[in-house]
């Protein structure tokens, strides 16, 4: 109760314009974003070419229409006119649109060959869409090989969920528009992109880099970039995916060669770190603390932090005959997924590591009690 | 200019409704039936507008205050659903029900009892469609394209869905075959297809448009019900389909349906612009001509929804060139209507309020559809608040505006009564001010990177969602004063004249008013 009349209240307050004054709210957010690369300029000049055509256009039709509205009056005592049908007139109407539209029809089309010309790239990046987050792999070049799942911030997950109570002012203008892993490009080459989807349509959006490009589930769409400053540009899912379509965000951070040469030893470092422990025999308790934290960047979305899930769209942990049961049909559903629901198959997304750590990890919270799960049975069963 | 009562001299006896509730249960009378299908749009504009409301209140500020995620989808979902399939194509054919027989010189429509049906599954599907809200998952909420693989996530509710869009077709093609077969066959001598009014010829063209597409539609919704329950794996890649399929199978549908939604109203405003200049319609063929050739070119732009999906690039540049050829014959329609005007003798009374409205504000709407047609730039513009922004001016300022000024126009000849004209003129002006307070601002969200269908954003937003959402609330409670309008005509008000407005040309304004029950017992000659 109490709760809710605070909420109310502040909502109210807000309407009054008392509370709103986000500092950096902007009013001054008006057009499109020129970008950071070639392609993102193009866009934004054929933006503002057929914008300026119809200013143009609109003053000429509106023009008319408000001289004739102020003018041809019956209160003014102006007598109608009573002409009507000219085929000239029609002509001409017909002509100079079409005059036009060839005009701008021309420069797009240059920009579009342009822009799906996806050849003679210096490295491509996979990117899976996945309810609610991306997944980026290093396909080849320097960074061949890395690979890691990016979500939306754990603060900013946690202020979203918040509510009314929530202090989105220290986000400044990075509220929702945070996640923990960015994709770490170089500045300087072209990267090619391959989009895809691991469950529903998603679509991959940075509005500096110029395009946005549907990822498809079971197809591979492609597009591409040549960023020339080092910068951190941001986007977010542009395809409605379920639930928390709005809260799946895009951080891309260009970095210059040599940066980027650093950030890669350190990935390929860490992974070696990983590899070599997918081998050996984990305790249980380092699989529930590394399995807690899998659990809440990547399943706690649907079946909730505390296991509860939202039934019956996202079934409870906490006491499920599956998690509690048999390992092998456990893992089997968290590798494989179930198709037709929004149970996405994981084996593409988590390591050996992550994956036995979340089962092992679901089997044993919330008052579950069930085995304990080896990197290694994991392994052996890719 | 011959009245009513000379038509109702003949043998024939005009006997009045039947009395009570069954009047309209069993009603096979267009106006009553017409009346009817108004209403319902009334209805279900008010539920769907509650929707967009709620969506605007959770919008009025970054964070999540109002409803969760997923409730949010359901409302934007469900808004679309019930505004497009509920509001303004019942409203439409509420219209054509009234106006048709009226403006042709018919007694009746053609099909009474199918009218009469048709109208009736509509309280059905409806109430179907939004009783999956109390279903387990909720109701619908992965957009109102219903796109695979999102679609099949729903619950329960998934089948009843469904199967309201079915009912809802059959529907729209029932009373689009009634329309065809009115106009075909029961026009007065001498009404030849090239002087039929205006709103005649765009609804028998939106006619033939419903037929070929809402199959279509069927269609690909069924796959989507095979796909669910029956294991057929038409849009999905694992067995062999293909999720964007569906998206070209419905927007084959989808596009032609926009049309479908906004021919009438063109009809609408070529009727009532000359009547308030008092000037004939500047081109009157050249408009049959136009509203052609958009049909036709509705049929072949349907991919422009889907830029983003990945086509080929010659693909990309049809679907683009074809696009952008529309703006031809939509340009042709708004010069005429500029041309009627221009030199005219004009006054404003609330409908030609509303038509100009509709012209400046669909062109508005035109502009942006103009800015999206180019695919590169849509790249950027697409699923962002911008192209919310586009459809809501052809849709809101355009399908819903012309709606309203059919009603002030009409209503008079269908009550017997005058609208109070402080009133519209009041309603007109709030109307505008706040629609514009609610949807200019979106553009600037859009082009700024604000994507559609998200209940939370970044701060950055918060000062033109607020505006926005202020708009909404202002536009929403003024539709009220529509309400009231409508309530106080038909309960009374000064008497309506048979020709009600001094420019007003065509055979329904040659009947009484309020007309009699059967429109033209006796077919008046047309010369
Ligand atoms: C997008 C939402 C979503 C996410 C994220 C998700 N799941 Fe699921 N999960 C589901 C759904 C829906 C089902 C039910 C599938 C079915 O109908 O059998 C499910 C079922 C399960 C089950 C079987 C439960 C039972 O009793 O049937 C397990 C175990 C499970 N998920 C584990 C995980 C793990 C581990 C993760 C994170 C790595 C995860 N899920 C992430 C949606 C999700
Ligand atoms: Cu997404």
């Amino acid at each position: 109760m109490v709760m809710l009349s605070r909420k109310w209240l502040k909502l109210l307050l807000g309407a009054l314009g008392f509370y709103a004054g986000a500092a950096s709210a902007d009013y001054s957010l008006l057009n499109m974003t020129q970008g950071v690369t070639e392609t993102s300029r193009a866009v934004y000049d054929l933006h503002m070419i057929i914008f300026w055509v119809c200013v143009v256009i609109g003053i000429v039709v509106f023009g008319a229409m408000i001289y004739s509205i102020i003018n041809h009056r019956k209160s003014k005592g102006f007598k109608a006119a009573q002409f009507h049908e000219s085929t000239t007139m029609e002509i001409v109407w017909t002509v100079i649109p079409i005059v036009i539209l060839v005009s701008m029809a021309i420069p797009a089309t240059k920009v579009l060959l342009a822009m799906e010309d996806t050849s003679d790239a210096d490295m491509t990046i996979k990117v899976t869409g996945i309810q609610w987050k991306w997944k980026y792999d290093y396909i080849d070049g320097e960074a061949e090989g890395v690979s890691f799942v990016s979500s939306l911030h754990p603060d900013h997950n946690e202020a979203r969920l918040l509510g009314v109570d929530a202090d989105l002012e220290r986000f400044e203008d990075t509220y929702l528009l945070e996640v923990d892993n960015p994709l770490v490009v170089p500045t300087g080459q072209k990267i090619r992109f391959l989009l895809t989807a691991a469950d529903v349509i998603h679509a991959w959006w940075v509005p500096e880099l110029g395009w946005k490009k549907d990822a498809i589930p079971g197809f591979i769409n492609e597009g591409w970039t040549y960023i020339e400053e080092p910068g951190v540009y941001r986007g977010q899912c542009a395809e409605l995916c379920g639930k928390d379509h709005g809260f799946m965000p895009i951080v891309v951070v260009a970095k210059s060669p040599s940066d980027y040469k650093a950030w890669v030893a350190e990935q390929k470092g860490a992974a070696a770190l990983a590899d070599a422990s997918a081998g050996r025999e984990w305790t249980k308790d380092e699989l529930m603390v590394k399995g807690e934290a899998v659990y809440k960047t990547n399943c706690a979305a649907c079946h909730l932090p505390n296991g509860a899930g939202v039934p019956p769209a996202f079934p409870a942990l906490a006491g499920s005959p599956i998690a509690i049961g048999d390992a092998a049909a456990h893992i089997d559903m968290v590798m494989n997924g179930k198709s037709g629901t929004a149970m996405a198959a994981y084996k593409g997304i988590l390591n050996d590591v992550d994956m036995a750590a979340v089962i092992t990890y679901e089997r044993n919270a919330w008052g579950n009690s069930a085995s304990v799960v080896q990197p290694a049975e994991i392994k052996a069963k890719r | 200019m011959s009245t009513a009562t000379a038509t109702h001299d003949g043998d024939h006896h005009d006997h009045g409704p039947a009395k009570g509730l069954m009047r309209w249960i069993t009603t096979t009378n267009h106006k009553d039936i017409g009346t009817l299908y108004l209403l319902f749009a009334l209805i279900m504009f008010f539920i769907g507008g509650a929707m967009a409301l709620v969506i605007r209140a959770e919008l009025f500020q970054p964070g999540m205050q109002v409803v969760d995620p997923q409730f949010f989808n359901s409302m934007t979902t469900v808004h679309a659903l019930l505004m497009i399939f509920g509001a303004v194509m019942p409203a439409f054919t509420g219209l054509a029900n009234w106006l048709i027989p009226m403006q042709i010189g018919a007694p009746d429509m053609a099909l009474p009892r199918m009218n009469n049906f048709s109208f009736w599954i509509l309280p059905f599907a409806f109430t179907l469609l939004l009783s999956t809200f109390f279903m387990s998952g909720g109701g619908p909420a992965g957009g109102w394209t219903l796109y695979p693989p999102l679609s099949l996530q729903m619950g329960d509710g998934f089948p009843f869905m469904i199967f309201a869009i079915h009912l809802a077709g059959i529907s729209s093609i029932m009373g689009s075959i009634n329309v065809i077969v009115t106009i075909l066959n029961m026009r007065a001598p001498g009404m030849t297809l090239m002087k039929m009014p205006l709103f005649v010829w765009t609804w028998l063209i939106t006619a033939y448009l419903l037929i070929a597409t809402m199959p279509v539609l069927a269609g690909a919704v069924t796959m989507l019900l095979t796909d669910k329950f029956a294991g057929t794996s038409f849009f999905s890649a694992a067995g062999g389909g293909d999720p964007v399929m569906y998206q070209h199978i419905f927007w084959f549908f989808g596009h032609p349906e926009v049309y479908i939604l906004i021919l009438p109203a063109f009809g609408i405003i070529s009727a009532i612009v000359p009547t308030f200049a008092r000037k004939p319609l500047f081109g009157y063929s050249s408009m049959v001509y136009a509203t052609a050739s958009i049909a036709f070119l509705s049929f072949i732009v349907w991919a422009h929804h889907m830029f983003t999906v990945g086509m080929p690039v010659v693909g990309e540049l049809f679907f683009m060139y074809a696009t952008m050829m529309i703006a031809v014959p939509t340009g042709v329609k708004i010069f005429n209507w500029v041309s009627t005007m221009w030199k005219g003798s004009m006054t404003f009374e609330t409908p030609m309020l509303f038509a100009i409205g509709f012209i400046m504000m669909f062109t508005i709407g035109g502009f942006s559809g103009l800015m999206l047609a180019i695919a590169p730039a849509d790249f950027q513009y697409h699923d962002t608040y911008f192209v919310v922004a586009h459809f809501h001016y052809v849709l809101v300022t355009g399908a819903v505006y012309s709606i309203m000024a059919a009603a002030y126009f009409w209503l008079p000849k269908w009550t017997g009564n005058m609208y109070d004209e402080k009133l519209g003129r009041i309603h007109f002006w709030i109307s505008t001010i706040s629609v514009n307070v609610l949807f200019f601002p979106q553009h600037f969200l859009g082009l700024a990177g604000m994507p559609r269908r998200i209940p939370d954003y970044a701060v950055q937003f918060a000062d033109w969602n607020m505006i926005s959402s202020i708009g909404g609330f202002v536009f929403g409670l003024s539709q009220l004063m529509f309400v009231w309008i409508i309530f106080k005509t038909i309960r009374g008000g000064e008497k309506a004249t048979d020709e009600v407005w001094e420019g007003a040309k065509g055979l329904e304004w040659t009947l009484s008013s309020p007309p009699p029950y059967h429109s033209f017992n006796v077919a008046p000659e047309v010369k």
